[in-house]
């Protein structure tokens, strides 16, 4: 089978979920019982300005109509207009979420960086030595990775790296050397999955009859570790990671909030206290695009990696 | 999702094996968290109403009057976490009760019926698993300034039903073809039947592991919600002690102290949670002992 009907399929329930989250995500800022004019012009807004924005918004069309202005906005690439003053000439919502997108995107890299090169040689060593010490250590490690809550873990680390050793910036900064600890943050959590996830991969590996046929000709074991176990033991693992990386775009939004960063998920957070309907729904849109995008990209990859599942 | 388990001939009754002492483990510390939530509002040495503010104990540090110390406003901290552990007991139980039996039901129904039904129950579940983390819970919590406690469990089920929904139909499309389904349905058994007798039933163990792992995930999306200041109205979270922790950032000393007491008390039940999980996997089904992640 070739992978052109695969892709298609995937392709398009790919675009379905988009839109449905689209439409959930109107229908559920439609159901707020504020009026978001309220929010975006403050008390005592001169009289022009409530209609301005309300027009800006799109706010004195039906609701079938404003959805249908959405999708418009989404076809010409802008995603519609911030309305701060009811300014429909200011930036747009692509712009402002452009601006932020690359400090959640690096953010999300780094952290997995971290995590990947602590969890695959960790979760290989325990698998290796399965029940000793070591690998008792690995599973506290892990388990404790996952079940430590970001929001302890995150402020305690701002207060030992910026404020006990001084070596890392604090809060608010953005550059090489304030995504440190953030990065830290998001990769801690990162690494308890996925250790947990090579050490079972690579334990069902190991007991398979091609790893016992590379030992029985002699390959140095490293040899059998890398070439023959780990790499068929990398496939769930990224598969874990890939959905990860999604989430880290708008689950970074703890960590983005302790060290008070810019971010997808910080800028969607302050748009729905706001009521900034075009902000919230171009956010979503740009998080459940990339994270479908991103799940795609895991199953080609796992169908590029396993012969078996392209044929099946 | 895709690997679920082949047929494995009848159904193997478990009763014989007991869990492995981790698991064990995980029982007695989900046992202390229950406890701490039924009796400790009661145990508690501190009332914490309004009224108790008391400015001139602000940050004290543990001591025999506070063994926990206090926070920004002079109360006791142990006396608001073991209010705290009664929120975070009973948000749980009732989210993991209302979406493990939503679940399950449209996880059934989906499986033993196929067809439009099934392709329509998958649809949905793609669209809420696009909204990432804990994105869509935010997205339902924001629609009021400050949400009450049935918003948020409504927020929290939202996409909690979830992942019971696709356990259940993954154990379903391996249970229509045991011979005592196909037997029933040859006897003339009611659709409902088949599914209250002889497929619930026996789906109830991967459900169970289900719960135990969403029971540390609610805890843990509940926190955050109310560490992001969008939590549910309740006096006492762990959530808003840890938001209160991070306000008062500048006094580095006592954050460092006050911060651990409501994170290691998540800690504990999340571990609990996940030990027990892990151990009820692995006592339904030994071959995947010392594994994880199957899920």
């Amino acid at each position: 089978m070739t992978i052109g009907p695969f892709l298609v399929r995937r392709l398009g329930s790919g675009l379905l979920a988009i839109f449905g989250a689209c439409l959930l995500t109107f229908s559920f800022l439609h159901l707020v019982p504020g009026d978001p004019v309220d929010h975006l012009a403050g008390g005592d807004a001169p009289p022009g300005m409530r209609e301005a924005i309300e027009r800006c918004m799109g706010l004195d069309r039906s609701l079938p109509g404003q959805f249908v202005g959405f999708l418009g906005h989404v076809v010409d690439g802008t995603l519609g207009h911030q309305c701060k003053n009811g300014d429909p000439g200011g930036p747009t919502v692509a712009a402002r979420l452009a601006e932020v997108l690359p400090h959640t995107l690096a953010l999300a890299v780094c952290g997995m960086l971290i995590a990947v090169v602590l969890a695959l040689p960790l979760g290989v060593a325990a698998a290796v030595r399965r029940g000793s010490w070591l690998d008792t250590a690995a599973t506290v490690v892990s388990l404790s990775g996952i079940a430590v809550p970001q929001m302890m873990f995150a402020p305690l680390l701002l207060l030992w790296g910026f404020i006990s050793l001084g070596w890392f910036p604090g809060p608010t900064e953005v550059g090489p050397r304030a995504i440190v600890l953030p990065a830290i943050a998001v990769g801690t959590h990162l690494m308890a999955m996925l250790a947990r996830m090579t050490r079972s991969a690579m334990i069902d590996v190991l007991g398979e009859d091609y790893v016992r046929t590379a030992r029985a000709k002699g390959l140095p074991e490293g040899r059998v570790l890398v070439v023959h176990a780990l790499r068929n033991a990398l496939l769930p693992v990224i598969t874990i990671a890939g959905l990860q990386f999604g989430s880290l775009l708008s689950g970074a939004i703890i960590i983005e909030n302790v060290f008070s960063r810019p971010g997808l998920g910080s800028t969607l957070l302050e748009a729905i206290r706001e009521r900034n309907y075009p902000v919230v729904q171009g956010a979503v849109l740009v998080i459940a695009a990339i994270y479908v995008a991103v799940n795609l990209a895991v199953d080609l990859a796992y169908g590029l990696a396993d012969p078996r599942i392209r044929r099946a | 999702m895709a690997a679920d388990p082949p047929d494995r001939g009848p159904p193997r009754r478990p009763t014989g094996r007991t869990l492995s002492p981790s698991a064990w483990i995980g029982v007695a510390m989900l046992a202390v968290f229950v406890a701490a939530g039924l009796f400790g509002p009661i145990a508690a040495p501190y009332d914490l109403s309004l009224s108790h503010v008391e400015l001139a104990h602000q940050f004290e540090a543990g001591s025999a009057a506070h063994w926990l110390g206090t926070d920004g406003s002079g109360r006791d901290a142990l006396s608001q976490l073991l209010w705290g552990a009664r929120s975070a007991l009973a948000l749980s139980v009732i989210v993991v009760a209302i979406s493990s039996t939503l679940g399950l039901a449209v996880g059934t129904v989906a499986g033993w019926f196929g067809g439009t039904v099934d392709e329509v129950v998958m649809r949905v579940v793609d669209v809420l698993m696009a909204f990432p983390g804990i994105l869509l819970n935010i997205a339902i919590v924001a629609t009021v300034a400050r949400p009450g406690i049935p918003l948020t469990v409504a927020a929290l089920c939202a996409n909690g039903w979830v992942g019971y929904a696709r356990v259940a139909r993954g154990q379903v499309l391996a249970l229509r073809d045991r011979d005592y389904v196909i037997a029933a349905v040859a006897l003339g058994a009611s659709h409902r039947r088949v599914m209250a007798r002889h497929l619930i039933p026996n789906l109830m163990g991967p459900a169970l592991v289900q719960m135990s792992f969403g029971l540390g995930s609610v805890i843990l999306i509940e926190a955050s919600l109310s560490f992001l200041g969008i939590g549910p109205q309740l006096d006492y979270t762990w959530g808003a002690m840890l938001e209160q922790a991070r306000n008062f950032l500048w006094n580095t000393e006592w954050v460092r102290r006050y911060a651990l007491v409501p994170g290691l008390a998540i800690t504990w039940v999340v571990l609990g949670a996940n030990l027990l999980g892990d151990g009820l996997r692995d006592r339904l089904d030994p071959r995947q002992r010392g594994r994880d992640g199957g899920r």
